[in-house]
């Protein structure tokens, strides 16, 4: 419930600094959601992730932009009708999805009825590790975890890259008219 | 912010248990939630920190750019090593089993040896998009003007 108070919140919010901090309450509520689920390795990457350091960046990258949003003129509402319309189907379509998946916690659903027991029930007895989580992560599934590593590596080249090019920014036109040179910020 | 006589103590004594509470979620991850991925950013926010309190010059004399670039491609060559290692020794890449006599033990060693590397990876990658950023800040506001077009 909080969760869509603070999402609709941010949506509204024509400041972006007040957006950033409503983010990272967006994350800590979802992190205490995953903490009241028993989920505590999700949780954990949530409150650190989520709620610190995307928000850390976020304040970063708007020490760079400019921290209001543009006032909206009213020259796209035909747009925005458009958008709605496709929003609303989304989410009836995802809506009318969730009726055919298996009620939630029954046990012959497809989650329990996998590999899940066999996680379950042989993780311990195979690697001695108590941490299920752990288990699973690095040694079931190791080649994933593999493969996410490279992809914080890439995220990492990737930054580099685009800002390891020293900016250069154009000269004001017409001083006092408007903010149009602001835009070129990178 | 650097010269606030509160913020500076308060961050002196909360950065060592910071980074000392990474190190615990990074190797005790087999036994309570936590792993390399939330060490590394829990260990990089110690470090962001201490970038927004003494400044990103001190903290670069700490951890030079240098060194993040070559702790990031170690933390990910070592997760492979892991995996190589195996292989050359007759297993399976990422099996672990061969890497020790006993199976518990030899899982647990794979674990934390892959686990660390994501770790260090995830931490250095955090710092240096860290760094870009501010440092983006400095270069844009000393960066010249391009030459002014007529149109």
């Amino acid at each position: 419930m909080f969760l869509v108070v603070v999402a609709v919140a941010i949506v509204r919010a024509r400041d972006l600094f007040a957006a950033a901090m409503l983010f990272a309450i967006y994350s800590l509520l979802s992190a205490a959601l995953f903490v009241v689920l028993d989920a505590g390795d999700v949780a954990l990457t949530e409150a650190a992730v989520g709620a610190g350091i995307s928000t850390i960046l976020m304040l970063a990258v708007l020490a760079l932009a400019r921290r209001y949003e543009h006032p909206d003129h009213g020259h796209n509402r035909g747009h925005k009708g458009v958008a709605l319309a496709v929003v609303i189907v989304t989410g009836a379509v995802l809506v009318y999805a969730t009726l055919d998946m298996p009620e939630f916690g029954s046990p012959d659903n497809p989650a329990q009825v996998h590999v899940g027991p066999y996680y379950t029930e042989q993780s311990y007895p195979d690697m001695g590790v108590p941490n299920m989580v752990a288990a699973v992560l690095a040694s079931y599934r190791s080649i994933d975890t593999l493969g996410e590593g490279f992809v914080i590596l890439t995220a990492g080249l990737a930054v580099f890259a685009l800002l390891s090019i020293k900016p250069t920014r154009r000269r004001r036109k017409h001083p006092g008219e408007d903010n149009d040179d602001e835009e070129q910020r990178p | 912010m650097r010269d606030n006589g509160i913020l500076r103590i308060v961050a002196r004594f909360l950065i060592p248990l910071i980074m000392l509470f990474g190190l615990y979620i990074q190797f005790h991850g087999e036994y309570s939630p936590g792993g390399g991925f939330q060490a590394g950013v829990v260990f990089a926010a110690g470090w962001i920190l201490f970038v927004l309190i003494y400044g990103l010059d001190a903290a670069l004399k700490v951890i030079p750019e240098r060194a993040m670039f070559i702790l990031m491609l170690l933390g990910v060559l070592l997760y492979c090593a892991v995996g190589v290692a195996n292989v050359i020794l007759g297993g399976h890449f990422l099996d672990f089993y061969t890497l020790l006599p006993s199976p518990h033990a030899a899982q647990q060693f794979g674990i934390i040896t892959v686990e660390f590397g994501i770790g260090v990876t995830v931490a250095t990658v955090v710092m240096l998009i860290f760094t870009m950023f501010a440092r983006r800040k400095s270069e844009w506001d000393e960066a010249p003007y391009e030459a002014e077009e007529d149109d």
